[in-house]
């Protein structure tokens, strides 16, 4: 019986475009974006929320069809 | 009997028909079955969820259908964004599902827990807790609007009864500070059998041997709730605050019922700024662009969720 595995093939995908990466960092600006959104001090955080928000989803949306 | 009129039914089904039925494939067949509800979906969610973004970007009234409608880019966005009264029904908004969904996750998570006990009795009671679930938001907003009555209203008198205060000044509904709060402890004693339930499909689902292996080891009661219960019911307390979450941003009903916003605008959540534009000084286009960003909001935050979900469930 053979020990030796099967190698896996190695993807081309750049190691920092991983998808958990990415993702990772989306949910860090939808996070922001939100908190931006809610809080009661500044009011130029406020205006500038939605961009955040709009664009983690965004990019939430497309990092997560990236290869893990 | 039944065969023999499916076989007249057969039998009557004309023959080009019949061919073409049998012609179809089980994809197609398939895809037959479900086109209604993809039509109905794309009728009632997603064509009314693209013609508000189209309206969004338009000065469009709903009171004047005849008028041109004026193309304005992002100038309601920078409107609302730039807003102040809109900004602080947004905390109002954020102070509001903050402290409802902490405190119905306690409140929730603890009866669950305590019904888990199976104590005698306990299915009875479940069903007891259960009952403000059940009923309408209309009802349980007027019923309430009774008992916060400062004259009549039982909560006056208990409150009074606890505090010394008397009922005709435990004015929760007309207090600038009370009135939040009055919306609170509604919607907590509404919802919170529902965070119940969940927990409690949570707590259900821990196999009773992992206690056991927890006994033999002579671990705690503590131990036990910390490093058993509460990690494995985890998924499910973020499920009912991810559900609640969502609802609660959407709250309208009985804050309208209630309050209507006041009094001022202290209690005045972002659905009701909504309605106020959309139906009262009937900006639509206003409107829809403030309904867009409740969207954005509401969804980045489900995404956020569902991924945090994902990892607590790997573990």
């Amino acid at each position: 019986m053979s020990t030796i595995e099967p190698l896996k093939r190695r993807s081309r995908w750049p190691r920092w475009a991983r998808r958990g990466l990415m993702e990772n960092i989306a949910t860090a600006i939808i996070a922001i974006g939100f908190l931006m959104l809610f809080q009661p001090f500044a009011l130029s955080l406020y205006s500038y929320s939605f961009v955040t928000m709009l664009a983690g989803t965004a990019m939430f949306i497309i990092v997560s069809k990236f290869p893990e | 009997m039944l065969n023999r009129t499916a076989d007249n039914v057969a039998r009557a089904t004309p023959e080009p028909l019949a061919k073409k039925i049998r012609g179809i494939s089980d994809k197609g067949l398939a895809w037959l079955f479900i086109s209604p509800t993809i039509l109905l979906l794309l009728a009632i969610n997603i064509f009314p969820l693209f013609w508000a973004i189209y309206l969004s970007f338009t000065n469009y009234r709903a009171n004047r259908p005849n008028e041109v409608v004026k193309n304005l880019g992002l100038a309601n966005y920078r409107r609302i964004l730039g807003d102040q009264d809109i900004w602080i029904a947004m905390q109002t908004t954020a102070h509001f599902v903050f402290w409802t969904i902490l405190l119905q996750t306690v409140i929730g998570f603890t009866l669950a827990w305590l019904i888990d006990r199976k104590f005698r009795g306990h299915a009875f009671w479940t069903t007891i807790i259960l009952v403000p679930m059940m009923l309408s938001p209309a009802v349980v907003g007027n019923f309430w609007r009774f008992l916060y009555e400062p004259q009549i209203g039982l909560f006056a008198y208990a409150v009074s009864f606890v505090t010394g205060i008397p009922p005709t000044n435990v004015q929760m509904l007309s207090n600038v500070e009370l009135a939040p709060w009055a919306i609170i402890i509604v919607d907590t004693w509404m919802w919170t059998p529902y965070v119940m339930l969940i927990c409690l499909a949570g707590l259900r689902s821990i196999p009773e041997y992992i206690y056991e292996a927890a006994e033999v080891d002579r671990a705690s009661n503590w131990r036990q709730f910390w490093s058993i219960t509460l990690p494995m019911a985890l998924p499910f307390i973020m499920l009912a605050v991810l559900f609640r979450g969502i609802e609660n941003f959407k709250m309208f009903d009985m804050v309208n019922l209630l309050t209507g916003g006041g009094p001022g605008s202290t209690t005045e959540v972002a659905s009701i700024t909504l309605k106020r534009q959309a139906f009262e000084s009937w900006r639509t286009g206003y409107s829809s662009a403030f309904a867009i960003i409740l969207f954005v909001a509401v969804f980045g935050l489900a995404n956020i969720y569902v991924k945090a979900l994902n990892k607590v469930k790997q573990r």
